[in-house]
């Protein structure tokens, strides 16, 4: 009866939304550090955290004089302790306050345009790349480790009924790999090799998933991770080593801007309807 | 004003700060610097030396070619063949002059022997010697050089490593040299980019340690696959063997790598030093491996090596190892370790490592904690040979950092190619056939060496440009010695596919020192593994005697000491390899000592 009971009890576990990212982020980090120590030192990426929840905890509270639940600040701090490389502490600290900042300061509607650790990253790049570099290496030589993590990563994204933003965009960035393979006469496994690293798994699993800016349906997700897709082939073409940061730079606030526009002529021209309805 | 934009603003000049900090901080560093022009005077005063190039006009005209591997390998050549030039300095014929050893690598091109001829001019010897023609098809390029008296004849002989079979010629009393590589029961083929003489059994003759880089069956000149480069750019589990070959006091030595534990790991060593890091009277071998970790292999007893990189805190973070230099860097009477690393701004910042001993230790085994950057040492380049030298004979050691990978056409760069190769999984990296071509590109190129210079109180100072030593050439190897007998360390930077380059080194009269030359009895002839303690007033500090170190180097055997302004020191201490340990006082200074190992 009581074995009954658990089983059950497990069956029917399911985590709060709003735990799924942190719950899934700390799991990826845990495991790849202590398989391959993935990370800088555990002091590095405990500033990036502390540095994130802090800067968000302050803002936040300023802003709205409330306190508020740090679960993404959580994530951005995370992010950011993985994918900053820096034999320093201090770009750790300032990208994740930076990218936990840009919240608050660039608004539309109501709701940030960028993704956070996408914007802390590129600026980073952009202000500070004489001490900063982006992780851009593999985790270990492991296939099945590699296979794990996107494994499971895409159950979890499955699970929020986020996958078909990665589907399309994984599809569009080999198609795009093979069309720059054929353009530049280059090996066309040379052209997909980085998705093989886990600098595309956090940008595939976290960054362009992150429902807080995506766009409104389904459809324009998954244009927008097509776009996202194209635009970062022609930052390869032009060489630039972290392409896919600098495209959903680009491509991720035109499509949110662009959505809330559309989105808010479609309800004036239903409120215009209706109103001639009535 | 209403509550909300005031919010906003106030949120907007937060952020409007965090983002200013990077430049905020350039422009305190370009505020608080005073570099200068190179300007001798100014330098002399100001810093108590001054770099002066003289590599013609003392009559050395050496140039370095980079090795022809396999055609399959054509297209990523300049990085395969990125290594080679290295430079050694040996007194080969005994006349208390310290003379330069430098390695050609391409097939056909010669190896130079410089010979001191104390008149401030050097002459090449190598063709007379029997040690110039040494890069031929079938057994290997030249990558590098060591010297060590293995039959205590009292004459310095040379072992060469390649990228094929490594070679050992016995010096004939300073009149040439007689290859012995049969005879002394050499491997015919290693991929080897550093090697090192140690006696890491006490026995009074020289052991040799040879690290091996691409793994052991890869035949570079005749690839029979493409997958032979690293399996990780991290994790790399399948570079060369590391070897140590014990000389059996006869001429003879048997390879008992996998007998004292060696035979651990596959990791890419590319560079090695030995010294005794824990006091227990017998080297250790400290390896910087590229593509992973580093590692420490502590010597018991002269029976076993023990890896304990992890251990000794400082084998977790893979890097890219390229150098390792031994020593006392805060004059505290322990040794220090300065691995060099690839730093490329905005692409890769791996940083330097300058691991300092703690008081912690877990039996013999010593802690080290990392403190380039607390100290100014971190941020190079794409690095290769570190060395500590006191440049300035303060009694401080400063750091001699080489940068630079291929300089090859301006304007271009490799770096978004192999950012994606090596960002790639182990079926991608490892086959040659994945990397794109370089086609002409530079990587990393054009960088400038770093001479950073000790305060004694805990920082380093960058001052290459006042100082003359402004090289932006593809160094690779960096030796120092007395070359004009004047009691100051020349430098000599032995630079890729590119012309040698040395440096007299004008030191203030100001600053006193003292030097050592010892001859082991018991030890091993050279006293390779010697350590030398200087009683100062005040200060205790410690120097060893190097059976080769850094990248691919070897600086002068004898062991030299600035003083500053002191004008006297305690005594001197001597922990021969034997266990002898001899003290001697009352030594003038500003002069080179004899001391030869007490027999009772």
């Amino acid at each position: 009866m009581a074995s009954f009971q658990l089983t059950d009890k497990i069956k029917n576990f399911s985590l709060p939304p709003g735990l799924i990212g942190p719950v899934l982020i700390t799991a990826i980090v845990v495991a790849a550090h202590l398989s391959f120590g993935i990370l800088d030192g555990w002091q590095k990426f405990a500033i990036a955290l502390a540095a994130a929840c802090v800067t968000e905890a302050v803002l936040h509270k300023f802003v709205t004089g409330k306190w508020r639940n740090l679960s993404s600040a959580y994530i951005s701090g995370n992010s950011a302790g993985i994918l900053v490389r820096s034999p320093m502490l201090w770009p750790f600290a300032l990208c994740a306050a930076i990218s936990i900042a840009s919240k608050y300061v660039f608004r539309y509607k109501g709701t940030h345009i960028w993704n956070p650790t996408n914007f802390g990253i590129v600026v980073m790049l952009l202000i500070a790349s004489d001490s900063m570099a982006v992780l851009s290496i593999q985790w270990g030589s492991n296939m099945w480790a590699m296979a794990m993590i996107w494994l499971v990563g895409f159950f979890v994204i499955s699970k929020v009924k986020l996958f078909h933003i990665c589907a399309v965009y994984m599809v569009s960035f080999f198609a795009f790999a093979w069309i720059r393979s054929v353009y530049t006469g280059g090996m066309f496994l040379a052209e997909v090799a980085p998705i093989t690293g886990p600098m595309y798994q956090l940008f595939v699993l976290f960054m362009i998933t992150d429902p807080k800016t995506t766009v409104s349906t389904k459809n324009g997700r998954m244009l927008v991770a097509f776009l996202i897709a194209l635009v970062e082939m022609f930052f390869r073409l032009g060489e630039a080593v972290y392409a896919p940061f600098y495209a959903l730079f680009i491509v991720g606030p035109i499509a949110l801007i662009i959505d809330k526009l559309w989105q808010e002529r479609k309800a004036k021209s239903l409120s215009k309807s209706a109103s001639v309805a009535r | 004003m209403n509550k909300e934009v005031q919010k906003k603003i106030a949120v907007t000049l937060i952020f409007l700060i965090l983002v200013s900090i990077p430049f905020g901080m350039k422009k305190y560093e370009e505020l608080t610097s005073d570099s200068f022009d190179a300007d001798m005077e100014m330098a002399m005063e100001r810093y108590g030396f001054f770099l002066e190039e003289v590599t013609q006009s003392i009559g050395v005209g050496f140039v370095h070619r980079r090795a022809t591997v396999d055609e399959k390998l054509h297209h990523i050549l300049p990085q395969i063949s990125s290594v080679g030039a290295s430079v050694t300095i040996v007194d080969f014929n005994n006349n208390g002059l310290n003379d330069i050893f430098l390695t050609n690598s391409e097939f056909g091109e010669k190896n130079a022997l410089y010979k001191n001829l104390g008149d401030g001019t050097f002459i090449d010897v190598a063709q007379e010697m029997g040690i110039a023609d040494l890069n031929i098809p079938g057994l290997g390029a030249s990558m590098g050089a060591i010297w060590g008296d293995y039959n205590n004849s009292g004459y310095e002989d040379l072992f060469l490593y390649r990228w094929g079979k490594p070679e050992l010629f016995r010096n004939e009393n300073g009149h040439g040299f007689t290859r012995v590589t049969e005879e002394a029961g050499l491997p015919d083929h290693i991929n080897a980019n550093t090697a090192i003489w140690l006696d890491y059994n006490r026995n009074g003759y020289l052991d040799l340690f040879i690290g091996g880089y691409y793994h052991e069956d890869v035949n570079l000149f005749d690839l029979s696959s493409t997958h032979m480069m690293p399996d990780s750019y991290e994790f790399a589990t399948n570079g060369g063997l590391n070897y140590l070959f014990e000389n059996q006091g006869d001429g003879t030595f048997i390879d008992v790598s996998e007998k004292v534990g060696l035979h651990v790991s596959r990791r890419w060593t590319l560079a090695s030093a030995a010294a005794d890091i824990n006091d227990s009277g017998f080297p250790d071998i400290i390896l910087a491996n590229d593509y992973g970790v580093d590692e420490i292999f502590i010597n018991r007893n002269g029976e076993y090596f023990f890896n304990t990189g992890q251990e000794a805190g400082l084998g977790f973070i893979p890097k890219s190892g390229m150098s390792v230099a031994i020593g006392d860097v805060m004059n505290q009477n322990n040794f220090a370790i300065y691995i060099t690393n690839i730093s490329e701004a905005g692409v890769l910042m791996q940083g330097n490592n300058l691991w300092v001993p703690t008081r912690q230790r877990s039996g013999d085994i010593p802690r080290f904690r990392n403190v380039a950057g607390n100290m100014g040492v971190e941020i190079g380049e794409w690095g290769y040979g570190g060395q500590f030298i006191d440049l300035n004979n303060n009694g401080n050691l400063d750091l001699y950092v080489a940068n630079g990978y291929v300089s090859d056409e301006p304007d271009t760069d490799y770096w978004y190619d192999y950012a994606r190769v090596v960002g790639g999984n182990r079926a991608v990296i490892i086959d040659a056939n994945n990397w794109p071509p370089m086609n002409n590109r530079t990587f990393s190129g054009y960088q400038t060496n770093k001479i950073w210079l000790n305060d004694g109180a805990g920082r380093f100072r960058e001052v290459a440009r006042s100082v003359g030593g402004d090289l932006n050439l593809d160094s690779r190897s960096v030796a120092y010695a007395d070359l004009f007998g004047t009691g100051a360390m020349d430098l000599i930077v032995a630079n890729q596919n590119q012309p040698v380059v040395i440096y007299r080194n004008h030191v203030t009269p100001d600053h006193n020192w003292i030097g050592f030359k010892l001859e082991g009895t018991k030890s091993n002839r050279s006293a390779i593994g010697a350590t030398v303690i200087l009683h100062r007033n005040g200060t205790t500090t410690r120097k060893f005697v190097s059976g080769g170190d850094a990248f691919s180097s070897q600086s002068q055997r004898a062991v030299h000491f600035g003083l500053g302004n002191e004008e006297s020191i305690r005594s001197v201490e001597i922990r021969w390899p034997s266990g002898t340990v001899q003290t001697i006082d009352g030594l003038e200074l500003n002069h080179y000592h004899k001391i030869i190992e007490a027999t009772e």
